[in-house]
């Protein structure tokens, strides 16, 4: 399925936003959004993608 | 001392996270300051962020995440949702950019999000402009904080409009206030203090100094020094001369 990661086009084989965590080896402290919506962590396991789905992963970052 | 949503803060400085030279430049600002609050964005994830959060913990300073770059409601809710979770703290430094190149709030959308964030539980920290309604608006919105800007963020410009931010400070004693964006030097940050403000935001003028860590610990002496004249009572200008040296008792030698 190709979906865009992070504004990147990408192949995935995660049918879900759990899967896809792992799948792209974000271990780490990340919130997550699909189609611009917040997905908590506790709802990831539960989202499901769909093609063309637009992922944000995001972490911490040093800010102003 | 004024809280900040329940939360006394260690010390007035409130310290940008952005720009320094090197991680290690970053921390050693925090700690010849000391620095009370590191605030922090989210970004999308690089593979630095991890070692990023771990540092920015070890500071020990309290949590700001900020919605830095955000142009719409959405977004800024969105991203407030997001830095919640991952940083584990109601607080988020509210920035809705109205303008690109002078990053001037666009302050209907900010009023409007301030709403949407409070009744969500947040505690928002806006960052907003000088203009008295505005601020009313963001506390009848649910911000218990304001945080006006002396001059465009990264401009260095000092307080541009101290009557009007002497009028804020005048109209909401009770009410934290921070000079956020714009402060350049040390004099900037005492000024703010002076004017009755209880805490200073700043990083572009620590960040970017030829000696951040030096910049910071002067940024920390100058907003001491200015909270105490604060505290001291400072006289008046006035436009005539009035002599401090006793006139009476002067020795008749001419």
């Amino acid at each position: 399925m190709k979906i865009v990661l992070n504004g990147e086009p990408r192949q995935v084989q995660a049918t879900t936003l759990t899967d896809l965590l792992a799948e792209c080896g974000f271990t780490g402290r990340v919130a997550t959004a699909v189609n611009e919506e917040f997905v908590p962590s506790s709802l990831r396991s539960g989202c499901t993608l769909n093609e063309g789905d637009r992922v944000e992963i995001l972490s911490p970052m040093q800010g102003g | 001392m004024k809280t900040f949503y329940g939360t006394e803060l260690p010390n007035p400085l409130m310290l940008g996270t952005a720009q320094y030279p090197s991680p290690a430049i970053l921390e050693r600002a925090f700690r010849d300051s000391g620095a009370g609050v590191a605030t922090v964005s989210l970004r999308r994830e690089s593979g630095a962020g991890q070692a990023f959060w771990q540092m920015i913990r070890d500071l020990g300073a309290l949590i700001l995440p900020n919605t830095a770059g955000c142009h719409t409601v959405k977004e800024a809710v969105t991203t407030a949702h997001m830095a919640r979770e991952v940083f584990d703290t109601k607080w988020v430094k509210l920035e809705l950019i109205g303008h690109t190149d002078s990053l001037q709030p666009d302050v209907f959308q900010l009023v409007e999000t301030a709403r949407i964030l409070t009744e969500d539980g947040f505690q928002v920290f806006p960052y907003t402009t000088d203009d008295l309604i505005v601020g009313e608006r963001l506390l009848g919105a649910g911000c218990e904080v304001l945080m006006p800007w002396g001059a465009p963020i990264g401009s260095g410009r000092g307080l541009n409009n101290t009557y009007a931010l002497r009028a804020m400070r005048a109209e909401f004693p009770e009410v934290p206030l921070v000079i956020d964006a714009g402060v350049g030097l040390p004099s900037h940050a005492a000024q703010a203090m002076e004017l009755g403000y209880d805490a200073v935001l700043l990083n572009t003028a620590v960040a970017r100094a030829g000696d951040p860590a030096a910049m910071a610990r002067a940024m920390m002496l100058a907003i001491q020094a200015g909270q105490l004249a604060h505290q001291a009572d400072p006289i008046e200008a006035r436009d005539m001369a009035e002599p401090s040296t006793p006139v009476i008792g002067k020795a008749f030698l001419s």
